[in-house]
């Protein structure tokens, strides 16, 4: 096959543009350094016209909404989901890990939940606690001053707790809750549940000339217009070129593999440019992965060598190892004391203004580690779906019929409208060696490149945590006045449990530590066996904690850039 | 592609939509592009594609297209609000029944089987009966025990169910039907807590300690400066 190689050599090249992306782009470009960005998706613009999504009526989309071209409904801002057509992935036994990728400048950040959670002081030693999983190489004192700036610069509501192991920051101001977010910090609180104002990276207040303020419409998930909320192409991509950085974008760019020289050194990447389906190469003197977790490992997987026989960084044998992704448990409930309510504009931000961090300990409990809770519910804008057993509440009041036809399904409308709450446990999973993404030796995708396939199975503590979860919302629901929408999952279904992979948060491929045996990369994301690649996504990571992940990807990609900065000029790499 | 080229397009691979729409409601062929054009709202190129290959098939007869548009009229009345028509009812179950395949089969089915049911109990096809015949048809099949799963019920029973719901969603999620249903967001705003009025009726207020560290919205403009504990001061 031919390969048309571009003759330029980059001090960087980036794979992938998500949140770790998006960080390096913005630290590596400000100092100077060349950089070429390479992305699988198309380039995207919250603020373009043709792309926006934002501020739309479900009427404006034929499917008002619906969720058949992308998983979170046509309005939402991803570019892909668990299932791509062309790029399937496979699983081993009975394994069912849901990989979600989202292809487009900015990956998956132009969509999430904008909750971010600093991890703590223990989150970092873990084991050191209850014996379980492995210690990270660094503490929370290395990484604070870099969670201080990301929060500086990005932007990030919520307020000071003084709390052990959720750590303050700088803050903006958090709005005022919501009716049922009231209605929750009332009953959570009957049950000894904490309930803090959430910390979500959405502007409430002004934070630079560049970037707009808050206007409540809830849409965080389909990208601002207005920059006021992070996405990583708004906050950290578009500033960077702004501020006169070298960045050569490549977009539509499947990266295949990294490439490397006769002394096992990288010595840039080959691509596929989806466009004309053909393969190309760039040189760079340092390659900085940050494809996402599973993707990223992926690369390394398939970057074989002589030198590297068994993948690029992969001389442990740990690459795609200790996968893990945040336990998940849901329930939700209808509060009678809500019908028939006075509506008003109940939007607010893109996500809860309240929630609840691990409150308990676990050496009190029959699990390890803890979850946070997430609340959702309100006056919400209708989309595909609403109206649906418009009725069906009824049996919450004793009767036995349903359904039925004319103006009396109008009144129910409005009668059970807004009258909902959900609850939703995210907690922490232990990482596992057994539970992992590997090549599958007999499948390639639609360009040819080998796929991943997953093992992947709860562990007991997992389960009892999922269990925990459920027990909690039954007591709060309980405490609300509420009926829950359905029965309590028991032991048959693992208490509810999420499958793996559903709450996004996939972790731990290629983890860190000090020993190049028992882990990938160092205490800065760089490859023990290649000193000039770097691994800047989720893959790092030791543990999970129960938080959410994107908040940690960042600041340890800034301060891992600042250590390529800082051996490009002493020329260690 | 250019705007212009993207109308002629949209008009010349969508036919069965325009025939659907001029068989029906007898409306101008400049009327039919506008309202072909008008799902402008940041779709990818293959969604864009995907959308014109499913506006160019068409899944019901002109027949069946007047059934359910008289059916759902009937499940939902016109008011001082609007219509199912108003909604574009009719044309989401089109669309609806292309985009998720799974609806098709019962769709038809349930089309069907109402013909015949007019047929044998009246002698006629249901859409020449009396609306109080009508009525009489939809009262054996309009009800089910919530307590229940739907999936237990006759394929009647379960087919009125599904048309009740679209009928629901296309209306409810339409511009009349938002209105009514009294949803006031989707517009920029300034969230400052639930109305007063409100918080009295459940008996609930806000506390000051929580409220004090809350955005004062008369300085969100303000840039924000930190000290070094963290403490915003402006």
């Amino acid at each position: 096959m031919e390969i048309k190689e571009n003759p330029k050599e980059y001090d960087v090249i980036i794979v992938g543009s998500g949140a770790g992306g998006g960080m390096a782009t913005k630290i590596l470009s400000e100092a100077g350094l060349s950089i070429a960005l390479v992305e699988a998706g198309p380039y995207y613009d919250p603020a373009n016209p043709e792309q926006m999504t934002q501020m739309k009526w479900p009427y404006e989309s034929p499917r008002r909404g619906g969720s058949t071209t992308r998983p979170f409904g046509d309005f939402d801002q991803a570019y892909g989901g668990w299932d791509i057509e062309g790029e399937p992935y496979s699983q081993v036994g009975d394994t069912d890990f849901r990989w979600f990728r989202s292809r487009m400048l900015g990956g998956r950040t132009n969509h999430w939940g904008r909750i971010s959670l600093r991890f703590g002081p223990n989150d970092f030693k873990k084991k050191s606690i209850d014996g379980l999983g492995e210690d990270w190489p660094i503490s929370y004192d290395d990484i604070k001053p870099y969670y201080d700036k990301v929060d500086k610069l990005i932007g990030v509501f919520g307020t000071n707790e003084n709390l052990p192991n959720d750590p303050d920051g700088f803050f903006l101001p958090p709005p005022k809750p919501r009716l049922h977010e009231l209605f929750y910090t009332k009953a959570a609180r009957k049950s000894n549940v904490k309930v803090i104002p959430s910390r979500l990276s959405v502007l409430t207040k002004r934070i630079n000339k560049d970037r707009g303020v808050c206007f409540y419409c809830n849409q965080c998930a389909r990208s601002c217009m207005a920059y006021a909320d992070f996405s990583s192409g708004s906050v950290l991509i578009f500033p960077a070129q702004k501020s006169g950085g070298q960045i050569d974008m490549y977009v539509n760019s499947m990266v295949r593999t990294v490439t490397t020289n006769s002394e096992g050194k990288a010595t840039g990447v080959s691509f596929i440019n989806k466009e004309d389906e053909k393969e190309y190469k760039l040189n760079g003197k340092v390659v900085v992965l940050a494809a996402s977790a599973c993707s990223s490992a992926r690369i390394l997987l398939n970057s074989k060598s002589k030198q590297h026989p068994n993948g690029l960084g992969n001389s442990s044998d740990l690459v795609g190892k200790y996968l893990h992704d945040s336990t998940g448990g849901d329930m939700m409930a209808f509060i009678p004391e809500l019908i028939d309510r006075k509506t008003y504009n109940e939007d607010g931000v893109g996500g809860m203004h309240v929630y609840s961090p691990w409150w308990l300990d676990n050496k009190n409990l029959d699990f390890a580690r803890g979850y946070h809770i997430e609340v959702w519910g309100g006056l919400g804008a209708p989309s595909y779906g609403t109206g649906f057993n418009v009725n069906s509440f009824n049996k919450f009041f004793g009767l036995n019929k349903a359904g039925g036809y004319g103006n009396v399904l109008r009144s129910d409308m409005k009668k059970y409208y807004g009258s909902t709450i959900g609850l939703s446990g995210r907690g922490e999973s232990i990482a596992q060696k057994t539970n992992y993404c590997e090549i599958d030796p007999k499948k390639v995708d639609k360009f040819g490149v080998p796929v991943l396939r997953f093992n992947y199975k709860w562990t007991e503590n997992e389960i009892k945590q999922a269990k925990h979860m459920q027990d909690t919302f039954e007591e709060v629901i309980h405490n609300m006045n509420a009926i829950p929408m359905w029965n309590k999952p028991g032991k048959e279904s693992n208490y509810g449990i999420n499958k793996p992979g559903l709450i996004i948060h996939e972790v731990g491929t290629t983890r860190m530590g000090n020993d190049p045996k028992n882990s990938v990369v160092n205490q800065y994301e760089q490859l023990h066996d290649v000193p000039n690649v770097f691994v800047v996504d989720a893959g790092p990571f030791v543990s999970q904690a129960d938080k959410n992940p994107t908040w940690t990807i960042m600041a340890l990609a800034w301060r891992s850039s600042e250590y390529i900065i800082d051996q490009l000029k002493k020329q260690n790499i | 592609m250019k705007r212009r080229d993207s109308i002629k397009n949209i008009a010349l691979t969508s036919i069965g939509f325009s025939v659907f729409l001029e068989s029906c409601y007898n409306v101008s062929r400049e009327k039919i592009t506008r309202s072909l054009t008008r799902y402008e709202y940041g779709r990818t190129k293959e969604e864009k594609l995907y959308d014109d290959k499913l506006f160019d098939q068409k899944f019901f007869s002109n027949d069946e297209l007047l059934s359910l548009d008289k059916i759902c009229n009937l499940i939902l009345p016109p008011n001082e609000y609007g219509s199912i028509r108003d909604a574009e009812v009719v044309q989401l179950i089109e669309f609806m029944a292309k985009d998720i395949p799974a609806y098709q089969e019962p769709l038809k089915n349930g089309l069907k089987w109402i013909d015949k049911e007019s047929q044998i109990r009246f002698e006629k096809l249901f859409i020449d009966l009396s609306e109080e015949n009508q009525k009489e048809i939809f009262d054996e099949i309009a009800y089910y025990d919530p307590n229940k799963n739907i999936s237990d019920y006759s394929e009647e029973i379960q087919w009125f169910n599904l048309v009740r719901n679209l009928t629901m969603t296309g209306y409810f999620t339409s511009d009349v039907g938002i209105k009514e249903l009294g949803y006031k967001g989707n517009t920029p705003n300034v969230w400052d807590g639930v109305p007063q009025d409100v918080l009295d009726q459940y008996g609930l207020s806000y506390e000051k300690e929580w409220i004090d560290k809350c955005i004062d919205q008369s300085k969100r403009d303000d840039v924000a400066v930190w000290d070094q504990d963290g403490n915003l001061i402006t």
